[in-house]
């Protein structure tokens, strides 16, 4: 950090936490370039919840992929905490659209898994294993195997995993995608309260619009082929949001504003 | 099923079909080189036991065939994931293996003997190689099919190969292996059983040879009892490992699952 920014310093809350900077992805196939992603610009702030909304297609997996470092970027650069993402880093959790739990392990051995790659020591993080798994409501549960557990359940061991070792970015894959729309409600509420207690920065992958307005302090619209933004869009509802929110007007403003930008752009017509 | 009705049905089948078996013989007056009565069977198992002769020839091919389990299987696992793992070794080795695989490996077992005589070491080693095989795909297999979003979960961890192998492939390809352990118990049974008739001087597999020169078919009989009952309680050890090791794999659920409903 150079002199003239010392002032800058001092308000570290404020700094991006994620930087994205002319990142895009082109593919080399048999058949030529297939653009998967135009040149992006975006940054994410501390203990802020992004969510990127679009249908399949629009490159916001490729972006999430990016960002958790397992794919290299064509152009441009992606930072988190003021560091370039050259490959995956621990200090990001990932939570993917399955559970992807070990059956082999139990739910606190699932959780801790982190703490095992990382080959840092159980004792130490045990205390913490116990305190998120009571955050999410699975405390009684640390003995049990996954397929002890339903969809909704084992989605919540999933992001315990991925807070265990307190990353600085919580990177989440439409890891609600799979699960009955009620269950998904209720995850969405519960991910509400967990991120208000943990104030995590959030970078949340949906092509659910309401999903997205619920969550979000601020929605990226993306649209497909290849993948650019079409709008950044801040969510004014006051938190914590609960599941009446959905009927409020501003509510369907807002998804009738993103309804919109897709079928503009022919999108999410279906 | 197992009510104590249809249980006592079960018993009362056995002992109308053994008892048929014998009937029959009797009234056609079947000669005893051709099929025994049940009864012959017994009593030459009786004897066989009681003179110690079927103990010391079951022992030995119990033990063949567990030495050569064991040598064939820790073959297979090492060779199956060193192929697995490198690509070179998969490139010049598995061609070979693939040869070798096709080949019907009993027909190797006079050359076997030939080689490593008419003692324990032939039989061990036949029985390893074709105790080897269903280790070695097996294995390969298993370990190669690692679920692609769970080694993504690993790389986004920053896991190493080495933790990805240690944390995550070995133990998903335990349902493989054991499914091969399952396939070359048995295997090694079989392995065993034919490097005796080549040539040997002990085994239930020399024995049963002997009596065919003989003429002794109820002897035989007897020794084919022995062996399926061999065969079963090998079988089922292997099993008991396996719902042990197995206790999480979903398969193994469903199996157990049907196993007490059909119970």
């Amino acid at each position: 950090m150079s002199a003239p920014h010392l002032k800058v310093v001092t308000s570290t809350a404020k700094r991006p936490v994620i930087e994205i900077a002319g990142v895009s992805k082109t593919y080399r196939t048999q058949d030529g370039d297939v653009p998967s992603l135009r040149p992006l610009d975006f940054s994410v702030g501390a203990a802020e919840f992004l969510v990127v909304v679009g249908p399949s297609g629009c490159g916001k997996s490729t972006l999430l992929k990016i960002l958790a470092g397992l794919l290299s970027s064509t152009d441009g650069s992606a930072s988190l905490r003021g560091t370039r993402i050259q490959g995956p880093r621990r200090d990001i959790g990932v939570v993917f659209q399955a559970p992807v739990l070990f059956p082999w392990r139990t739910v606190l051995d699932n959780v801790l898994l982190p703490i095992d790659v990382q080959g840092q020591g159980r004792e130490r993080y045990l205390p913490a294993a116990r305190d998120l798994l009571t955050l999410v409501g699975l405390r009684d549960f640390e003995r049990r195997y996954p397929w002890e557990l339903s969809g909704g359940m084992q989605q919540r061991v999933a992001i315990t995993r991925a807070l265990i070792h307190d990353p600085a970015m919580l990177l989440m894959d439409e890891p609600f995608g799979a699960l009955d729309a009620m269950t998904r409600e209720h995850m969405n509420l519960e991910l509400q309260r967990i991120w208000m207690e943990k104030k995590k920065t959030v970078f949340f992958i949906t092509h659910s619009i309401p999903e997205a307005v619920f969550l979000a302090d601020r929605v990226l619209v993306m649209t497909p082929r290849p993948g650019r933004v079409v709008d950044d869009l801040r969510i004014k509802l006051p938190r914590p949001r609960g599941l009446d929110a959905m009927t409020a007007p501003e509510f369907g403003e807002y998804t009738r504003h993103i309804r919109a930008l897709f079928n503009v752009k022919g999108g999410l017509d279906a | 099923m197992r009510s104590p009705k249809n249980i006592a049905l079960s018993v009362l089948l056995f002992c109308a079909s053994v008892g048929a078996w014998e009937g029959l013989v009797r009234l056609f007056e079947v000669p005893a080189f051709i099929l025994p009565p049940p009864s012959q069977v017994a009593l030459a198992l009786w004897r066989g036991f009681g003179s110690g002769l079927y103990l010391q020839h079951l022992w030995h091919t119990l033990l063949e065939t567990m030495l050569g389990f064991i040598a064939g299987s820790a073959l297979g696992l090492v060779l199956g994931t060193a192929v697995a793992l490198s690509r070179p070794i998969e490139f010049f080795l598995y061609p070979y293996i693939v040869m070798f695989q096709s080949l019907p490996k009993v027909a190797l077992a006079p050359l076997i003997v030939v080689w490593f005589g008419l003692g324990l070491t032939s039989k061990v080693i036949n029985a390893a190689l074709i105790a080897f095989f269903p280790l070695l795909v097996n294995t390969m297999v298993g370990l190669r099919s690692a679920d692609e979003e769970r080694v993504s979960l690993m790389r986004s961890l920053a896991a190493s190969e080495r933790q990805i192998f240690w944390m995550l492939r070995l133990p998903n390809s335990l349902p493989f292996v054991m499914a091969g352990l399952d396939v070359a118990m048995i295997f090694a049974l079989i392995g065993a059983i034919v490097a005796e008739f080549v040539g040997a001087q002990k085994g239930l597999g020399m024995l049963i040879q002997s009596m065919n020169f003989n003429m002794d078919v109820s002897g035989q009989f007897s020794i084919l009892l022995i062996l399926s009952v061999l065969g079963l309680l090998l079988n089922r050890g292997v099993m008991m490992i396996r719902k042990r090791v197995l206790f999480w794999d979903p398969s193994e659920k469903e199996r157990l699952d049907q196993e007490r409903l059909s119970a």
